[in-house]
């Protein structure tokens, strides 16, 4: 269980890396579909099943094929590739890793500082989480709901192409 | 009791001169403006009637609870005794009066509506500085005239010389009213109440006499008065203040408001009594006052600047009679002074307006022919200022005074002596004007002959000013005593030294010989030879020049308090203080300029403050642990 | 030897969060962007999990499933915005749409 832990969690951060180094978005998008199996995996090992396969329906499914769509609505070509070549220069990057590293180690500090040790592993399954999202989180299922609405609207009404009525914030300021 | 009508009334005309005055015609503006202050008059008879009649000590009438707040509770009420009852009669009267001359002289004025609106709003504080019976109501009477004062000075605002005199009139009187205030203040403080009436009762039972606090509390009310009646040192804005309209200077700054701080004096006179030393000085200053006001009307050429100087010198006598306890005396001599100086003014206003606005005497003369009831008043007027015995009111106000500065209780002989120096430089400068302006040969054409609104106030006066002197009559003859016994229920009537009562006559004797003496010289000097004069002037240039300048207060002003503050202003032009305001603006553009960097738009740089702050918030924890 | 430690899950979640960090701090590509967001709230969910199986509770995965949820509806705004921006400035430079800088 160890190991398959560890291994699984090492594809995340190895795949994890190939996401935000590629230029190709297509290519990110196939390492990000298996950085989440990789944490599906270990959800699973974690002991939560139906966290796991929700990550792969949703994410690696839903979440992943929608950002697919875009892309391909957007009609990107080679150009694109090498635009994002010109963009990722060493003095774009090192000021932001330097930075994220530290945070990183101080983070890494923080949890080794054994504030949160214990083991984990034990099983939760479905029935205990269906039964504490109906009961005590109830509210929290219903304001989700109305996020999803407001999403699904949202979407709906900066997504249409209407010629005339722009939205105001991302008018142009061009002529 | 309709005692709160009698300031209501101007108070209204004024409003309405204000809001509707340039609707309405000029004979609407003459019948609001001067119809409020007779009617006013009218009430003032009604009321005096009914006083008199009644017998009463004094009428008291709450219009409303101005404020109320910890203790210090000053009411909108007035309190009417014998004292302010002589004060509202002068001020409605001879006010009437002055109006009704005003729809004549200010006819072909742009500003009519607003000349009288202003006109009514000074004779409403007036009255209430006189009717008010608490010092808080006083005050604003007092500031209202103050107000009233500035805006009438400066009445033809176009010349930039006028707005100047209006400008030094207010702030010159504001040295005194500052005094006044910090004197209310300490009365507050002692008795806890600013009504007058309390505080006259309760002074004597808290201080003795000479005691330190009510000396100083003296000393500062003085201030107030002085600054007011243009008395020494603050006397130097009255002369500048005849830039406004005659009728103005015969309303304002003869008659009535110059005289509020005698009124003052009169008022408190159960505080000053207690501190000796405060009402010496007030007499040494009423003295000193009537001779340099004196002098300098001798060398005037503007002829309402030696009716300026002689309004001061004449309010030196009152301060005067006031510095020996003749309060009575004091007030009558107001009465009668605010008769004659109007009369006078009024004249003098007639005589300018004939001359095309001429104001140099020395341009003047002959008009004895051109303009009889001009000149009949002026003499009758004149003749009063200079106190020629026995016929005219003036002589038995200022006889009085002269008689009790020397022999009252607190009289002695260098008050007398300066006072009969008074009253010869006095007739001199009066007939000096007389002589130069109605005698001799016409020196400019005669333009506008006065009408009934003129002459009618005029005869007026002329009558009350001679007829008003009889009411008061010394013991020498018929001891007459209408006007002090009324007084006295308000105002203590004076003792006399022994020993003194047997040569009452003889004083009288000498001031009708001074009064006689001066008019002979004026005389000998402008009628008989009246190269004279001149040849007296060029022999004696630098004190002629000295006393022209009203003695050099003006220059000695400018010198010690005008030029020392403009040097410091011109230092100061870019003001210290303010550089630090200005650093403070600055810091903030500083940083607002190196914060808007920050706003790029790039939302990468955002969430890189963002990691930044997260780290700094990391780190601070970990180090505090 | 069959046991993972918290820390073990804490220090995935906290490396996973950091590699979405810096990809948003360095790609300028608004899609990018959006996914290395995506990340970060996995990474964040990947916490809630450990957290909640320590303690064998159900509330790890509820809030997994509340951040799933955010996600989802973030992403589907996300992307219209993407579009628009598209379509008024024909790029995906996130750092075009600066118009709005102090």
């Amino acid at each position: 269980m160890q190991l398959t832990f560890y291994i699984a969690g090492a594809v995340a951060i190895i795949s994890t890396i190939m996401v935000i180094t590629r230029f190709n978005v297509i290519h990110a998008l196939l390492y990000l579909v298996v950085s989440f199996m990789a944490l599906a995996v270990v959800f699973f090992i974690l002991g939560a099943p139906f966290a796991a396969a929700l990550e792969i329906i949703i994410y690696a499914g839903a979440i992943v094929v929608l950002i697919i769509f875009v892309i391909m609505m957007l009609n990107l070509k080679e150009e694109a590739v090498d635009q994002e070549k010109k963009w990722l220069t060493p003095d774009v990057y090192v000021g932001p890793a330097i930075l994220t590293i530290i945070l990183l180690s101080e983070l890494i500090y923080i949890i080794s500082l054994g504030g949160a040790s214990g083991v984990v592993g034990q099983v939760v399954d479905v029935k205990d989480v269906g039964k504490s999202l109906y009961g005590p989180y109830i509210l929290g299922v219903e304001l989700s709901g109305m996020l999803l609405m407001a999403g699904i609207v949202g979407a709906y009404h900066l997504g249409r192409k209407k010629k005339k009525v722009v939205h105001r914030f991302l008018e142009k300021i061009e002529e | 009791m309709k005692l709160w009508l009698i300031p209501a009334l101007p108070l209204i005309g004024s409003f309405i001169l204000i809001v509707a005055g340039s609707r309405l015609s000029k004979r609407m503006v003459a019948i609001v403006g001067s119809g409020s202050v007779g009617l006013s008059a009218l009430i003032t008879l009604f009321t005096g009637y009914k006083f008199i009649s009644t017998s009463a000590t004094s009428f008291h009438y709450q219009a409303w609870q101005w404020m109320d707040v910890a203790g210090f509770s000053p009411a909108v009420s007035f309190h009417l005794d014998a004292l302010s009852l002589v004060f509202i009669f002068v001020i409605t009267f001879v006010g009437f009066l002055i109006h009704v001359y005003s729809t004549e002289f200010m006819a072909d004025d742009d500003g009519y509506a607003r000349f009288f609106a202003y006109l009514n709003l000074f004779v409403c504080s007036m009255l209430t500085l006189v009717l008010a019976d608490n010092f808080a109501l006083l005050y604003l009477g007092w500031e209202g005239v103050g107000l009233c004062s500035y805006l009438l000075i400066g009445f033809w605002y176009t010349e930039e010389k006028n707005g100047y005199a209006a400008r030094k009139a207010f702030i010159v009187t504001r040295v005194g009213d500052t005094a006044l205030a910090i004197g209310l203040f300490m009365l507050f403080q002692n008795f806890h109440t600013l009504n007058i009436q309390q505080i006259a009762a309760q002074a004597p039972q808290q201080w003795a006499v000479g005691s330190e606090t009510a000396m100083v509390i003296s000393l500062l009310l003085l201030g107030g008065a002085v600054g007011k009646s243009a008395q020494l040192p603050l006397q130097t804005w009255l002369p500048d203040a005849m830039a406004g309209p005659s009728p103005v200077s015969a309303l304002i700054h003869a008659a009535t408001m110059v005289t509020a701080g005698v009124y003052l004096i009169a008022r408190t006179h159960a505080i000053f009594e207690l501190a000796p030393d405060a009402l010496m000085i007030v007499g040494i200053i009423g003295a000193a006052t009537l001779v340099l006001a004196g002098f300098t009307a001798l060398t005037q050429f503007d002829l309402k600047r030696v009716l300026a100087y002689s309004t001061i010198s004449q309010i030196g006598y009152m301060f005067l009679a006031l510095g020996v306890s003749a309060w009575s005396a004091a007030i009558f001599h107001f009465m009668i002074h605010a008769f004659f100086k109007a009369l006078l003014f009024l004249a003098a206003g007639a005589v300018i307006m004939a001359l095309h606005h001429e104001h140099d005497m020395y341009k003047m003369g002959g008009l004895k022919k051109k303009l009889p009831i001009i000149y009949w008043t002026f003499l009758i007027g004149a003749s009063s200022l200079a106190a020629l015995p026995l016929v005219t009111g003036g002589f038995y106000s200022k006889d009085q005074i002269l008689w009790l500065s020397l022999a009252g209780e607190h009289g002695n002989i260098w008050f007398f002596l300066f006072a009969l120096l008074g009253a010869f430089i006095t007739s001199i400068y009066t007939f000096r004007m007389l002589f130069l302006t109605f005698f001799g040969n016409e020196k400019t054409h005669v333009g506008h002959i006065p009408g009934n609104g003129i002459t009618i106030p005029l005869l007026i006066l002329a009558g009350l000013s001679t007829i008003g002197g009889f009411i008061e009559l010394p013991h020498s003859f018929g001891h007459f005593t209408v006007f002090s016994n009324f007084l006295n229920p308000v105002l203590p009537s004076v003792s006399v030294q022994e020993g003194f009562e047997s040569i009452e006559w003889m004083i009288q004797l000498i001031a009708a010989g001074v009064a006689l003496s001066g008019v002979y010289v004026a005389y000998i000097f402008y009628i008989v030879k009246p190269g004279l004069s001149e040849e007296l002037k060029t022999s004696a240039a630098d004190l002629h020049k000295f006393w022209f300048n009203g003695w050099g207060f003006d220059s000695l002003y400018d010198k010690l308090f005008v030029k020392p503050f403009v040097f410091i202003s011109d230092i100061n032009k870019k003001d210290i203080v303010d550089l630090f305001y200005d650093g403070l603006v600055w810091i903030s553009n500083f940083f607002n300029r190196i914060f808007s960097y920050t706003q790029s738009g790039i939302l990468r740089w955002y969430i890189m403050g963002i990691v930044i702050g997260g780290i700094l918030l990391l780190t601070l924890g970990l180090i505090k642990n | 030897m069959n046991e993972i430690q918290v820390t073990s899950g804490l220090l995935l979640a906290a490396a996973l969060f950091m590699l979405g960090l810096i990809g948003v701090l360095i790609r300028r590509n608004i899609i990018f962007m959006l996914v290395c967001v995506e990340i970060m709230l996995n990474s964040a969910g990947l916490a809630f999990i450990v957290a909640g199986s320590k303690w064998t509770q159900p509330d790890g995965q509820v809030m997994f499933i509340f951040i799933l949820t955010m996600a989802a509806a973030e992403v589907s705004v996300g992307l219209a915005l993407i579009l628009q921006i598209h379509h008024q400035l024909k790029t995906l430079d996130g750092d075009a749409a600066n118009s709005m800088r102090g």
